[in-house]
Order: structure tokens, then C-alpha cells, then sequence
């Protein structure tokens, strides 16, 4: 990746969670610019703190934060940041709090200035891109896990962001909603990195996948994406193992 | 599950702007809380059976929401008429209080009426216009998230408490009355406490990722119709009249 291109990059950053001997990230460096990334990684390797360190929601003990090319300091610098890089949550219940689903679409354009009139036909034509214009007057906590994740993802691209950052999608979700899931981000002209151990799923979404292992970060052969082993519990459900 | 039984059907008073029907709710029952004579209580029932009435609820649900208010009233009724003193009453072979009668009577009465001036007026709104009209209402902006939040994530709290019960009931956990089982409870309400408290800041951190700086915007900016403004306009002035009457009776 190319560094001019890069929307967020970290610096020889480290983190280490209180009470814990070894750092989470040890001197790491990495850039997030144009394309479809996909960061994968044992459990606790990290792959969530990195993206709350980009995203400023934790401050690492070493190293620096840079958006397009400049150092990020300070909670007004992420405020500038957080306008064009999303971030969508593990668990959809903690990104929609809203009491319906065009509020909470709404709730971003809103705080970013918008007038009630121009955030109402942003967040229902965000809707209407996602398919999901039914659901626009629904009470967000009747909505089905299924959907629920896909209202917070139109959530976070109703602030037109540059990059995406989606931590786990496919986590509890069921056979259609990944399809659906996996067409929207295939469809969209927009950046971003996606953290998931559903080999399959990055396989289809990304271009390239990193592995996050040991405070550190290193590419992963796209062809040894191939080599893993799982059920095929829809036998019918066609799938692609690569070249 | 909150479940909003009476916010879907499709009546004037569902229509109507929460903020005139909070206002006028607020009157009524305020004068009928606060009044000494049947008077003033028969007048405030028979505006409230002629609000349900026009809220086109089904009777059914109407009359059960009563049977659990007065559940609490049949206390009343137990206990007020053995106890309040005054002029003795004999039936049969039990002396009770007329005064203690005439009590329990009225405090019976003024429930039934508040709960159905409610239950025409406010449950008529989804829980989220109420918190924005409590909001236009001028209620502080605090008090109007602590309600909104409330709402949507009691619920989710229930979940997790009832996830964790699960877990210790499928781990062989019967609650009897020993220290054990108030221990686990005590674990299971601790557990549920911390795990709200992070669920807090996770959703905190999704609010300030999306631009929140402590403003609620609203989307919906209804205006009272013309209509609206004389309906209601004239229950707060009925709550007024009930109200000089009370001070003059």
C-alpha cells in the first residue's frame, strides 16, 4: 500500500491492558488507505484494540495515530477523523439506541451538522441503498439479529465515511443475512478492513488478509486462505476454495 | 419485552401531539389526585370513559389493566374500614368505620380515574415521541436520555440477567431459601451490574464515534392542529373548572 494513500495509519504503536505483563500490540505499524482488507487473528491477538486505538476510543502507551499523513492529536483530532472513518461494532445492540431505525440512521448526519429535513432523506436514501426502506419506522429493539446488524451498518454510512472498519460482521449471523451482507460489500465504492475468523467470508469481501498474531501484524498469502477445515452444514451452499 | 399494547392502533388520540396530550393528562389527574369530594372524582371518570372510549381500546386489555390497579385498592378495602375510627358501622357481625368506607371509596375511585386518563392520554404515544415531547416540554435534556435510554435498554439488561440465570440453571442451580442461592443471586446481580456498566460505555463509545456532543436532535417536529389545540385546549380547562369547584365545595 502505497503511503500517500493512506486515510489512517498507526506508528510503532504498542498497548498493553492494565494487569497484563505481555502488550497486546508490541511497536506496531500499519496503514489503511484505498481497498478491501481483511485482518484475521486468534482470539485476544489484539484485532478489536487496534481498531479502537485507530479510532481513538483507546490510547495506546507508545506510538502515534496518523490521518492522512498527520499526527492526530487530542479529542478534536479524532472528532475530524471519526467523520470519515466508521466503525461497526461487534454487537449490534450497542451501536443502535435509538428508538427507531431512521432516527438512529439519522443520528450521525445529525450530529455532523445536518438539518432535520436533510438528515431524514440522507438516512432513507441509505436505507433505500441497503434495502432496507421496510424497516425505516420499526422499534430498533424488535428487529431481528439479521437485521439489526445490517440497520447499524447503514448507521455508520449515512456519515458518508471514506473508510470502514467492521469488527466480526458475520458473528451470529445466519446463512441469507451473510449473502446479503457479503453482496452490500461487494457493491460499495468505499474502502475498508474487516476483522472476522470467517475465512470464507474475507475471502469473498477482501483483497488482501493480514494476520494480527503476537503484537504483530503480517500478510497472509491470499492462497493459504484456502486451507481450513469446517462443516458444510448446507451442503447445498456453493463455495469457493480459490485457484 | 416492554410490550406498547396501546400505542398501535389508529385513533384520534394516537395521532394526536404527545406534548398537548401530556399537558392535559398532567392537569386532570393532578386536580383528581388532589381532591376531597366525589364530585370532582365522578366528573374526572366520566372524562375518562369518554376519552377510552374514543381511543377505540379493546375492552378486554382495558379491564385488565384495571384488575392490577386494583389489586393494590382491595388492600385498601381490607384495612381502611377496620381502621380508620369515626362512626361505626355494624353489618352483621363486624363493626367498621363509615369514614374508612367513605375513604377507601374515594381513593378507589381516583386510581381507576388516573390510571384510565393514562391509558387514553399517554400510552397512547410510542415511548420514544413521549421522551421528545417531554423534551419540547422543557423537561431537562438529562431526565428526558436517562427515560429514553431506559426504555430501550432495560430490556437488554433483562436478557443478559436472564442469560446468566440460565447458566446457573442449567448447571444444576434450584433457589431455595439457603445461603447458597443468596449468594448466586447476589453473583448474578453483581455480574448483570457490570455487565450493563460496559455495555454503557460500549454504547457510549458507538455514540461519540458517530459526532454525539451531548444534543439529542429530534426528527419529528409535529405542530398540534387545529383540532388538537381545542380538544385539549378544553380538557385543561375542564381540569381547571373541577379544580375551582374542589376549592369553592
Amino acid at each position: 500500500m502505497e503511503k500517500e494513500q493512506a486515510v489512517v495509519a498507526i506508528q510503532n504503536v504498542s498497548f498493553t491492558y492494565p494487569g497484563r505483563e505481555y502488550p497486546v500490540l508490541d511497536a506496531m505499524n500499519f496503514s489503511l488507505g484505498k481497498g478491501k482488507v481483511g485482518l484475521i487473528g486468534p482470539n485476544g491477538s489484539g484485532k478489536t484494540t487496534f481498531f479502537h486505538i485507530i479510532m481513538g476510543l483507546l490510547t495506546p502507551g507508545e506510538g502515534k495515530v496518523l490521518f492522512k499523513g498527520s499526527i492526530v492529536q487530542g479529542e478534536k483530532g479524532f472528532q475530524d477523523l471519526r467523520k470519515s472513518v466508521g466503525l461497526l461494532f461487534q454487537d449490534a445492540d450497542d451501536q443502535l439506541f435509538s428508538p427507531t431505525v431512521l432516527e438512529d440512521v439519522a443520528f450521525g448526519p445529525l450530529n455532523l451538522g445536518a438539518s432535520p429535513e436533510e438528515a431524514r432523506k440522507t438516512a432513507q436514501e441509505t436505507l433505500k441503498n441497503l434495502g432496507l426502506r421496510d424497516l425505516e419506522m420499526r422499534v430498533t429493539h424488535r428487529l431481528s439479529g439479521g437485521e439489526k446488524k445490517l440497520v447499524s451498518l447503514a448507521t455508520i454510512l449515512s456519515m458518508q465515511p471514506e473508510l470502514l472498519l467492521l469488527d466480526e460482521p458475520t458473528n451470529n449471523l445466519d446463512q441469507e443475512t451473510r449473502l446479503r451482507l457479503i453482496d452490500i460489500l461487494n457493491g460499495l465504492d468505499l474502502s475498508y478492513a474487516i476483522i472476522s475468523h470467517d475465512w470464507d467470508f474475507l475471502e469473498k469481501t477482501t483483497r488482501e488478509v493480514y494476520v494480527i498474531e503476537k503484537g504483530r501484524i503480517t500478510q497472509c498469502e491470499k492462497a493459504s486462505l484456502h486451507e481450513h477445515h469446517h462443516a458444510h452444514v448446507y451442503g447445498d451452499h456453493p463455495h469457493h476454495h480459490g485457484d | 419485552m416492554i410490550p406498547e399494547y396501546f400505542s398501535y392502533t389508529d385513533s384520534f388520540l394516537h395521532k394526536a401531539d404527545p406534548r398537548m396530550k401530556i399537558v392535559s393528562a398532567a392537569c386532570v389527574t393532578g386536580v383528581v389526585a388532589f381532591s376531597r369530594s366525589y364530585s370532582t372524582g365522578i366528573c374526572g371518570l366520566i372524562l375518562a370513559l369518554f376519552l377510552i372510549a374514543l381511543s377505540r381500546f379493546d375492552t378486554g386489555v382495558v379491564v385488565r389493566r384495571l384488575l392490577a390497579v386494583n389489586f393494590f385498592t382491595a388492600f385498601l378495602w381490607l384495612t381502611l374500614p377496620l381502621t380508620y375510627g369515626g362512626e361505626a358501622l355494624t353489618l352483621g357481625f363486624v363493626t367498621v368505620s363509615r369514614q374508612g368506607i367513605a375513604m377507601a371509596a374515594l381513593v378507589t375511585l381516583k386510581a381507576n380515574c388516573i390510571v384510565l386518563i393514562f391509558l387514553a392520554l399517554v400510552s397512547t404515544s410510542p415511548v420514544s415521541s413521549l421522551g421528545h415531547a417531554l423534551r419540547k416540554l422543557g423537561v431537562p435534556e438529562k431526565l428526558c436520555l436517562l427515560f429514553l435510554f431506559s426504555y430501550r435498554y432495560v430490556i437488554v439488561i433483562a436478557q443478559e440477567f436472564q442469560r446468566l440465570l440460565r447458566a446457573a440453571k442449567i448447571r444444576g442451580f434450584i433457589p431455595r431459601t439457603n445461603i447458597h442461592t443468596y449468594r448466586t443471586y447476589a453473583y448474578l446481580f453483581a455480574m448483570t451490574l457490570v455487565k450493563s456498566w460496559n455495555r454503557a460505555h460500549r454504547v457510549q463509545q458507538a455514540m461519540v464515534l458517530r459526532g454525539f456532543n451531548g444534543r439529542f436532535y429530534s426528527m419529528y417536529i409535529q405542530h398540534p392542529t387545529a383540532v388538537e389545540r381545542v380538544f385539549f385546549g378544553g380538557i385543561t380547562l375542564l381540569a381547571v373548572g373541577m379544580a375551582l369547584l374542589e376549592l369553592r365545595g
